[in-house]
């Protein structure tokens, strides 16, 4: 009986990682492979690696789609961060009522669709760009402003400061240390694991984001890598080789950011719960 | 005093920028929202028709529809995915499991990719003429390839089976750190007392996990009634309005018929409502339990 459910154990636990993992391996080995093989089926690598990609610089803007987003995603990272960490350093350290209260209505944004944020948004970056065209629509910083301060981070980072050793603050302080060369001399270099969970869970989302760039830029030299790939996957004749190397592309900095700080990751995504 | 003051105005200055920045992009654009949905029109030229917007939700078919799949998606694809995260959770926990870090790495990889390349990789694979068909006709499971994008009632299965293929990893990471917490001399105690496999999940595992069942059920459910990435990529709504969400309906209403912004703000309200009802009943649920 014990041993039955061991052998059901490792049957399932099978099963569901080749079920995770088959997409992928199909994507590798379909950019290996001709679009007619592909659609034949074929589940070996092929010889048309060099091929695919050949084709997919002749024919696809990639570079360009990838500068685009690796720009966005590192300013919006950056930014993020720097924003977050000031708040949630500033609503723990130097806690008081009214700063709580504020923390809790600004934890309510957390529960607005980005649906419902679009239009009005659309609207504003709309009669912004009558004024000040290089922020308004069909450019970066219309897609990075709105995405860059969310209350999740701002909520991670005071979670984290909880833990931090005030004794050192106070050090600090006594040394002759400004408020914001404490945070920065101090605070900043003690917390770097969560600085690391943080740029994380971060620079994905921005990297992955879909629907706010779709609007958002209209030009399309100014392209990130996810509307490249969804303009791809809606050909009405698509070369599928092609197709599953821009993926493959696209999706290798985020497999190896991932690889390299899975303890971090994982810690960005369960730290702010417990 | 002076030096009290001074500290005051920089403790301010620690929050000032993220308090702006959530105000003008979330709070400010909430309120447009609101002013928008009682007005219509096309375009820049909108007019004040007072409740008229939301009058139109009543008999809007495509609204209708598309809150017909929302909840569809919430009633079978959320409790599948969240009961099937904590089973893998369990069966991970075990202290003699082999080849623990491979089985978890693999079952989160999915939580990595991007929700557009994952969508794209999903049409193919669910083709008429892709991968699945033709695996299952080769194994005689079928003798027609299933219509997975373009039939109604599949295309909504197609659906279902990404987010579920996407999300599951995701949730399963936060059931595993939770159980990591849980002392084990509690089911050692259970254990002496006789108490079964089954029991000790439900009477020790379930309650102790509740804060992540809460957790897991909102996440998803809010994700879940801002569905968009997905359906657009892999069908687009369709076919006619089977697949259909909220936020993709949003999208079309604004950016892709004429557009009728503050219609479309009308629509966003309802999302609005209807995660804040959801939020509001799972709280009160999970609180009852309690008792």
């Amino acid at each position: 009986m014990a041993k039955l459910k061991r052998v059901f154990m490792y049957l399932f636990l099978s099963a569901a990682a080749v079920i995770s993992i088959f997409p992928f391996i199909w994507m590798i080995v379909s950019s290996t492979n001709r679009s007619v093989d592909v659609t034949r089926g074929k589940l070996l690598p092929g010889a048309y690696l060099f091929e695919n990609l050949q084709k997919v610089f002749d024919t696809v803007d990639l570079v360009p789609a990838l500068l685009n987003s690796a720009k966005i995603s590192l300013i919006t990272t950056a930014l993020s961060l720097l924003i977050a960490s000031l708040a949630g350093y500033g609503f723990e350290i130097f806690r008081t009522k009214v700063k709580d209260r504020i923390f809790s209505i600004l934890l309510l944004s957390m529960m607005i669709p980005f649906a419902a944020l679009m239009v009005p948004l659309y609207r504003m970056f709309g009669s912004i760009s009558q004024t000040m065209p290089f922020i308004g629509i069909d450019t970066i910083s219309a897609v990075i402003l709105p995405s860059v301060t969310t209350a999740f981070l701002i909520f991670f980072f005071r979670q984290s400061t909880k833990m931090f050793p005030k004794d050192m603050l106070e050090a600090g302080r006594i040394d002759g240390l400004s408020e914001l060369g404490v945070f920065f001399r101090i605070y900043m270099p003690t917390m770097k694991t969560t600085y690391a969970a943080a740029s994380i869970i971060t620079f994905m989302s921005s990297w992955n984001n879909y629907l706010w760039p779709l609007v958002v830029l209209q030009s399309p030299e100014k392209r990130t890598i996810p509307l490249l790939i969804s303009n791809l996957g809606s050909s009405y004749t698509p070369d599928y080789g092609v197709i599953m190397t821009v993926i493959l592309i696209a999706t290798l900095p985020t497999a190896i950011v991932f690889f390299l700080m899975q303890k971090h990751f994982v810690a960005g995504m369960t730290g702010s719960v417990k | 005093m002076n030096i009290k003051s001074k500290t005051n105005v920089v403790s301010w200055s620690f929050i000032s920028i993220a308090v702006l920045m959530i105000c003008v992009f979330y709070f400010y654009p909430m309120v447009q929202a609101l002013i928008l949905s009682f007005k219509s029109g096309t375009g820049t030229n909108l007019n004040f028709v007072g409740i008229d917007n939301y009058q139109r939700l009543l008999t809007d078919t495509t609204f209708l529809a598309a809150l017909k799949n929302t909840f569809l998606y919430l009633i079978i694809q959320v409790p599948i995915m969240i009961i099937l995260a904590m089973f893998i959770s369990v069966l991970l926990n075990d202290k003699n499991l082999k080849l623990k870090g491979f089985f978890r790495t693999a079952i989160f990889l999915p939580a990595v990719t991007s929700l557009v390349a994952y969508s794209v990789i999903f049409k193919y694979l669910f083709g008429a003429d892709g991968l699945i068909n033709t695996a299952l006709m080769n194994l005689h499971l079928i003798t027609t390839p299933i219509q997975w994008i373009t039939d109604p009632f599949w295309a909504k299965i197609t659906i279902i089976i990404a987010i579920t293929w996407r999300w599951t990893g995701y949730n399963m990471i936060f059931y595993l750190s939770a159980l990591q917490n849980i002392d084990n001399s509690i089911y050692e105690a259970a254990r002496i007392d006789g108490a079964s496999s089954s029991r000790q999940f439900f009477s020790i595992t379930v309650p102790l996990l509740k804060p992540i069942i809460l957790f897991t059920s909102i996440t998803s459910t809010i994700g879940t009634l801002q569905l968009f990435d997905e359906v657009m990529n892999i069908t687009k709504g369709g076919p006619g309005n089977a697949t259909m969400t909220l936020s993709q309906y949003i999208y079309n209403l604004s950016f892709k018929y004429t557009p009728d912004f503050g219609y479309a703000a009308t629509v966003s309200y309802a999302i609005v409502i209807l995660i804040v009802i959801f939020s509001i009943l799972q709280f009160k649920l999970a609180g009852d339990k309690n008792g």
